[in-house]
């Protein structure tokens, strides 16, 4: 296997040098929102926005220049400071501006600006808005830090900063147990993959004695196979804990707990792609470990299967939303473990998904603000009228995620798609599948929710929400439809420096697998249509025996699964140390101490009160303390 | 000269005093007896610096003094205070401090 080198990156100047300030400025936004406290009520929102589009115009320039510079310029490495330096280590913090950083960058602060925009109107009511905001700042600054990072140290920086940026915002309504428990959830289940990365990170400082992307790269292909192997697989724990992958995959769907520009920012369009993020940043290392790849493989596919189907079954908009979230990052990490073939399609399709994800999460919400905050999608029906700008834009967004031609999707997808066809075609045939299934439950979330006849509850009075809402829809919208094919042709040779990827031809027209698969979706957008869209959608979820829905429905039983395997285990082995703790630590410790007090109850029996009891005791004492000095004195 | 008479009245003096604090009830009578006890070191000590020819023993002796009157002052306050509220000098009875 060809291991192609990464270039080694060019000493920052000009611009390069200020790269810090895109994440300095919304961290020092996050610290001023939440100390000032509530002197900032009114504006500090707009301190919020202004400090992401800071950082987006900066991380625009950067992009500018790298598109203006030499193929082999385009790779910067921002020295900032030294760190850690404990005996032959030596830790800079530092930023690396590649090709692959800086997509990361702009799609972080572009899309996390008009998340911003959004949220201005979406929480408008909200008595926390200025903590929400100096929440989603937060995360923007520690989102930067870990694309944007040079070292795995300084990405695991980011990685927790992300991780608490994360907690802090699902459980942001922390009135509710539901939010509370989901943000508790989502905050210890990443704690185990990032007890992968961990351990990665240390295997490699034990092994390269640094951490920095360039040491490793250079060195991963001298390692020997199993600790590749070792080390690929703690990353991949690591990014499945994070993107919510099979089996760390429970968290996602109870995140959706948390303000639905959350959702879209963090949930859907960034974080939880980090993960891909981390398997492409490492591509040297898992080159070197077939192992490690094909584990990656089979965790793309198989939760790209599962996403899919949870997605199918659930009536709450924003769990078909992150079931579908989960599919289509399996998809990523599918393209990500197929090795140089699929990287640039992996970062291609996180891309676009970036945009029609983050669009239709919006969208939910608008459809939300419309319906009183409820969710479930029986009791919608009928919006598009009502809703014209969500609907539509809802509607790009869902074009572009089933792959019709021309929009976003169907390239980044189905180049996917393709990819695993010639990696193995049991793969190949899952990916397609999943497709279909994408189509299916994307349908029928139009379906019911735009389409049919009205459900709405009592007093509900849906209306089209604010221009805050619905102009960060709009752009989101005209991304959806073109990010695609503006991309499309440009994407492969603009990452082949940074993450070696094998260019592969791509054209408009499909070849025979594209045709298969807009068969396969067509289908499924069929068969949805006879199932929801041609007779009365129930009001009530009808009770059903068929296993697939009720596997569905479950979220595939992974919380049992999770019960049974962790929770319960670990409960048994608790009640097992309190039940020693009482038998044996507390009898010993309480046996003491009753042993002391019966003494001192002893000893208080000298205490008579008789004041010549005392007088005798003291000329005993002075008699003994006579006689012991005669005593000496004759010895 | 020879401090032997002097010595042996002493002991006499401080064994009576020892005896009367460990059986007397009277907090008065006790109270004398602590003085006979202090007064009785004092003439060992008085006793013992004729005898050896200077003045070291006759000095300590003036601290007692000054001491004893001291306490004396404090004791006997106390004793009064508890005779007004009890209406006894008993010190059996003054056994109140006691868990």
């Amino acid at each position: 296997m060809t291991t192609l080198e990464t270039l080694a990156p060019v000493a920052a100047n000009g611009m390069f040098t200020v790269a810090w300030l895109m994440i300095a400025v919304p961290a020092v936004s996050a610290a001023v929102l939440l100390l000032f406290g509530s002197i900032l009520d009114r504006i500090g929102h707009w301190i919020a926005v202004a400090a992401v589009l800071f950082s987006f115009s900066i991380a625009a320039c950067l992009f500018a220049e790298q598109l203006l510079s030499a193929p082999d310029q385009r790779a910067v490495g921002v020295v900032l400071f030294d760190w850690i330096t404990i005996g032959s280590w030596k830790i800079t913090a530092g930023l690396l501006v590649d090709q692959l950083s800086i997509l990361f960058a702009l799609l972080i602060t572009g899309v996390g600006a008009l998340i911003h925009i959004y949220s201005v109107g979406y929480m408008a009511h909200d008595e926390r808005k200025r903590r929400f905001f100096a929440y989603l700042n937060l995360f923007i600054a520690a989102m930067l830090i870990l694309v944007l990072a040079d070292n795995y140290l300084v990405l695991f920086v980011g990685w927790e900063g992300v991780g608490l940026a994360s907690y802090l915002l699902i459980g942001f309504w922390q009135h509710k147990p539901s939010a509370a428990a989901a943000a508790k959830k989502a905050f210890v289940m990443n704690r185990v993959g990032d007890l992968g990365l961990t351990m990665a990170v240390m295997s490699m400082l034990a092994l390269f004695g640094s951490s920095a992307f360039v040491d490793v790269n250079a060195r991963a292909a001298g390692l020997t196979p199993f600790w590749a192997t070792t080390i690929g697989l703690l990353l991949l724990l690591g990014a499945c804990g994070k993107s919510a992958q099979v089996p760390l995959q429970a968290w996602l769907l109870d995140a959706m707990e948390g303000p639905t520009p959350v959702s879209a920012l963090i949930h859907a369009a960034t974080m939880v792609t980090a993960g891909v993020y981390l398997v492409v940043r490492s591509h040297a290392i898992f080159e070197t470990s077939s192992v490690a790849t094909t584990a990656v493989v089979i965790v793309g596919t198989v939760t790209l299967l599962v996403g899919a189907w949870i997605g199918t079954s659930k009536d709450d908009i924003k769990k078909v939303l992150a079931g579908s979230t989960m599919s289509q990052i399996g998809y990523m990490m599918l393209a990500a473990g197929i090795g140089p073939a699929g990287y640039a399609f992996a970062i291609f399709h996180l891309l676009t998904h970036g945009f029609f994800k983050a669009n239709m999460f919006l969208g939910a919400g608008s459809v939300m603000h419309a319906m009183d905050d409820d969710v479930n999608m029986r009791h919608y029906g009928a919006l598009a009228r009502v809703l014209p700008i969500t609907s539509i834009t809802f509607g790009m967004g869902y074009l572009a995620i089933i792959g019709f031609p021309g929009w976003a999707g169907y390239f980044s997808k189905d180049a996917i798609i393709e990819a695993a066809f010639e990696h193995s075609t049991l793969v190949g045939v899952a990916a397609l599948v999943g497709a279909g299934v994408t189509a299916f439950y994307m349908t029928r979330l139009m379906l019911m929710t735009f389409f049919g006849e009205k459900r709405w509850r009592e007093g509900v009075h849906p209306h089209e929400s604010p221009k805050s809402m619905t102009v960060p829809l709009i752009i989101l919208a005209v991304f959806s439809v073109g990010a695609g094919a503006l991309m499309n042709f440009w994407i492969q040779d603009w990452l082949e420096p940074a993450t070696g990827a094998q260019v592969r031809e791509v054209s408009l027209v499909p070849g025979p697998i594209g045709w298969a698969t807009l068969a396969v979706v067509a289908v499924g957008v069929a068969l949805s249509w006879w199932l929801f869209g041609s007779k009365p959608v129930p009001e009530i979820a009808p009770v059903s025996s068929n296993p697939f829905t009720v596997a569905g429905r479950n979220d595939l039983f992974g919380d049992a699964v999770n019960n049974t395997l962790v929770v319960q285990p670990t409960m048994v082995l608790a009640r097992g140390l309190v039940a020693n703790d009482d038998a044996i630590i507390d009898v010993g410790a309480d046996g003491l101490g009753s042993m002391f007090a019966g003494l001192s109850t002893q000893t208080r029996r000298l205490q008579t009160g008789q004041v010549r009891t005392y007088a005798l005791t003291m000329t005993v004492g002075a008699v003994l303390v006579g006689l012991v000095f005669i005593l000496s004195q004759l010895g | 000269m020879s401090p032997d008479n002097y010595v042996y009245l002493a002991a006499i003096l401080f064994t009576i005093g020892t005896v009367g604090v460990m059986t007397r009830r009277n907090a008065l009578v006790a109270f004398m007896s602590v003085e006979l006890m202090l007064n009785a070191a004092n003439l060992v000590m008085v006793a013992f610096a004729l005898a050896r020819g200077n003045l070291d023993g006759q000095i300590a002796t003036f601290f007692v003094m000054v001491v004893a009157a001291a306490e004396v002052v404090v004791g006997l306050s106390i004793i009064i205070t508890i005779y007004r509220t009890r209406r006894s000098t008993s010190v059996d009875a003054a056994s109140l401090l006691k868990l």
